[in-house]
């Protein structure tokens, strides 16, 4: 069935709302306006104003209420219009999500999920580029999941509020007009990471938004006689690191591909462990493929020219190769 | 629930519960001293008629958000003495297990939620289990402890417009003791009078003497009892006064030895029993008897604590995840 990525996700949503009267949505213009991405549009109509909560702009409040709703027995959707905004709610998450039931001495449980976008190239220029989900995956206590495929974008919720833990979703800006196929076994983990082009000659691993343009590089590559497995790590907290483990022990290189900074990574710590748990499989040293360091421009051809695009992933590649 | 004019059973009932909190945090205070009891350590000594007055006029369905000063807030729930005191001891039977600590008591059987050290960081949590229990239909309130200097917070005015906005049933219940941390309240705040900040909202507000431990529950019982019928947020400061340094670590150099001698003549605890022995509702046995009966339980819990066992090592990775198969 042809659909798109905000579709797949809408359609989620929309079976948790429908089979589970525990699960409400909240957040900024998620109600009448529905949705700064339209995801939610129609729910106010359908489910009604209790359980599509548009909230005042309070992201450090909504996401603390939400929060305190999962102690009390709900199982709330948070959405948190883009990660850029959710640094003014960082302390309800690392401060109380991720850390009331450890505090607790395993009494309190916080079912929340909290979903926010997150990325760069729509030239919306410093404060509203972030990548930041290497922050969230930092922290013990909370599952962090970057759906990058339609079939992940209708298939991670639902396990996301199965989980009896806070789990956060990255929704890369970028991805919700994709269009493609969803696949007839979306039903998904929130476990592994995934090989979305089997290859031999290199690995290259990443997540989110640059998965696309991963897979771009890769039949670029493959016109050119190279041969690439991409890697989705989809998970970003716990890292799948066996599966990281089972590609390089095939493929022998490795390239990560990360829209974060290079400086404190997400791409430095799948590095790390390729190191630790590969180096004798390596035939090369690993290596990155971040955004410059430098504050996200507005200027398109400044954007583009920060950001990991397939023509540099695929140069990159070569490179490693010496093609 | 009592009502503030009964008899003299629960008048005793309240000051024995002052004594024990008292009791409690003078043996914690030489434990720290002792270094049985270690990281920070905030006493409410000083304070006790506020959460006394406060719990005794809530019901068992009730949840309960408190900051890290809240050994008398955990106790005066229902938390075991011995409970509270293993926890400061770090100890495995601890009501946390021992990973809180003084300022992380929780307790699930009592809707007690914590133990904030985070100020303000269990405002939006306790609107949050409010609306939770308004979207399942349950009939209790949640009663949300915290400073004067949480009202500074970006979070306090956050939470008290959503509370209001959504007409949720929470008992904000300010501790104003006229100090954050060594800052006091006319030097952080420009609006010192706290209720017209929280009217701003807008909500029902109350100030009430929080010396006056029957004044506390009086109010508290009306203010609940509003909670209740409109299912909107209440307002409650009540005034104190912490006889000491914010925790272990402050020299208290910042207040005037007159301000503390003249705050410590209100003592609740003092107080308290001489107007019961006035109205000839208190003998001085009796009066020993309490205090006696706090010791003896302080003394047990102590024990309790020495005797409790350490977590081993092993399981240092529990509780990050809830395990598969627990709700």
């Amino acid at each position: 069935m042809k659909t798109s990525y905000r579709e797949a996700l809408r359609q989620a949503l929309h079976e948790a709302l429908s089979s589970d009267t525990r699960v409400f949505l909240m957040g900024e213009d998620v109600g009448r306006y529905g949705g700064a991405y339209a995801v939610s549009k129609g729910f106010y109509d359908e489910f009604g104003p209790e359980r599509i909560r548009d909230t005042p702009l309070s992201e450090l409040g909504f996401v603390g209420l939400g929060v305190g709703a999962a102690l009390g027995g709900m199982r709330p959707i948070v959405e948190v219009m883009t990660v850029n905004f959710s640094l003014l709610a960082l302390d309800q998450i690392v401060n109380a999500a991720a850390v009331l039931r450890h505090m607790s001495g395993g009494q309190f449980s916080v079912p929340v999920v909290v979903r926010m976008a997150t990325g760069a190239g729509r030239q919306l220029a410093a404060q509203h580029s972030h990548s930041l989900e290497n922050w969230y995956a930092h922290i013990p206590g909370i599952r962090v999941l970057a759906p990058a495929t339609i079939g992940d974008a209708r298939g991670m919720l639902a396990p996301a509020l199965a989980d009896p833990d806070p789990v956060v979703i990255f929704e890369h800006a970028q991805l919700y007009n994709l269009e493609g196929e969803l696949p007839a076994d979306w039903r998904c983990d929130i476990r592994s990471a995934a090989v979305r082009r089997p290859g031999s000659q290199v690995s290259v691993i990443t997540y989110g938004g640059c998965l696309p343009k991963a897979l771009q590089a890769a039949e670029m590559l493959a016109a050119e006689g190279i041969d690439a497995e991409v890697v989705d790590l989809r998970v970003l907290r716990p890292l799948d690191t066996e599966a990281i483990a089972a590609s390089v022990g095939k493929t022998h290189r490795a390239l990560v591909v990360d829209e974060g900074w290079k400086t404190g990574s997400l791409a430095a710590e799948v590095v790390a462990r390729i190191v630790e748990d590969s180096f004798y499989d390596l035939d090369a040293p690993p290596r990155r493929l971040c955004s410059a360091e430098v504050p996200i421009p507005y200027a398109r051809h400044l954007e583009e020219a920060a950001l990991p695009q397939a023509e540099t992933i695929a140069a990159a590649v070569r490179e490693m190769l010496n093609a | 629930m009592t009502t503030p004019a009964a008899g003299k059973a629960f008048a005793h009932r309240l000051l024995a519960d002052m004594l024990r909190i008292r009791r409690l945090e003078e043996k914690c205070a030489e434990l720290y001293g002792a270094t049985k009891i270690r990281g920070f350590l905030h006493l409410y000594i000083g304070e006790e008629a506020c959460a006394v007055g406060v719990l005794h006029a809530l019901g068992p369905g009730d949840n309960i958000v408190a900051t890290y000063r809240e050994h008398g807030h955990a106790l005066v729930r229902g938390i075991a003495m011995g409970a509270i005191m293993a926890e400061m001891f770090g100890k495995a039977s601890g009501c946390s297990g021992g990973r809180g600590g003084s300022m992380h008591l929780f307790d699930q059987a009592t809707r007690f939620y914590g133990g904030n050290a985070i100020v303000g960081g269990g405002l939006p949590l306790a609107a949050g289990l409010a609306l939770a229990d308004k979207m399942q239909g349950r009939e209790g309130i949640t009663a949300c402890f915290f400073g004067d200097g949480a009202m500074a917070e970006g979070v306090f005015h956050e939470t008290m417009n959503l509370a209001a906005l959504w007409q949720l049933p929470v008992l904000f219940c300010c501790e104003n003791n006229f100090y954050g941390m060594g800052t006091a309240l006319h030097r952080a705040q420009a609006q010192t009078d706290l209720c017209v900040k929280a009217a701003a909202y807008p909500m029902a507000t109350a100030k009430v003497d929080g010396m006056d431990v029957l004044a506390v529950h009086a109010a508290t019982l009306e203010a609940a009892a509003r909670v209740r019928e409109e299912g909107r947020p209440f307002f409650l400061e009540l005034q104190t006064y912490r006889f000491r340094a914010h925790s272990m670590f402050d020299p208290d150099l910042y207040r005037d030895k007159a301000e503390i001698e003249a705050w410590k003549k209100r003592d609740p605890v003092d107080t308290f029993p001489a107007r019961l022995r006035a109205e000839g509702r208190l003998t001085d046995a009796e009066l020993r008897a309490l205090e006696a009966a706090a010791e003896a339980e302080v003394a047990a819990a102590v024990k309790f604590a020495e005797a409790a066992p350490l977590e081993p090592v092993e399981t240092l990775l529990r509780d990050v995840h809830t395990p598969e198969g627990e709700p």
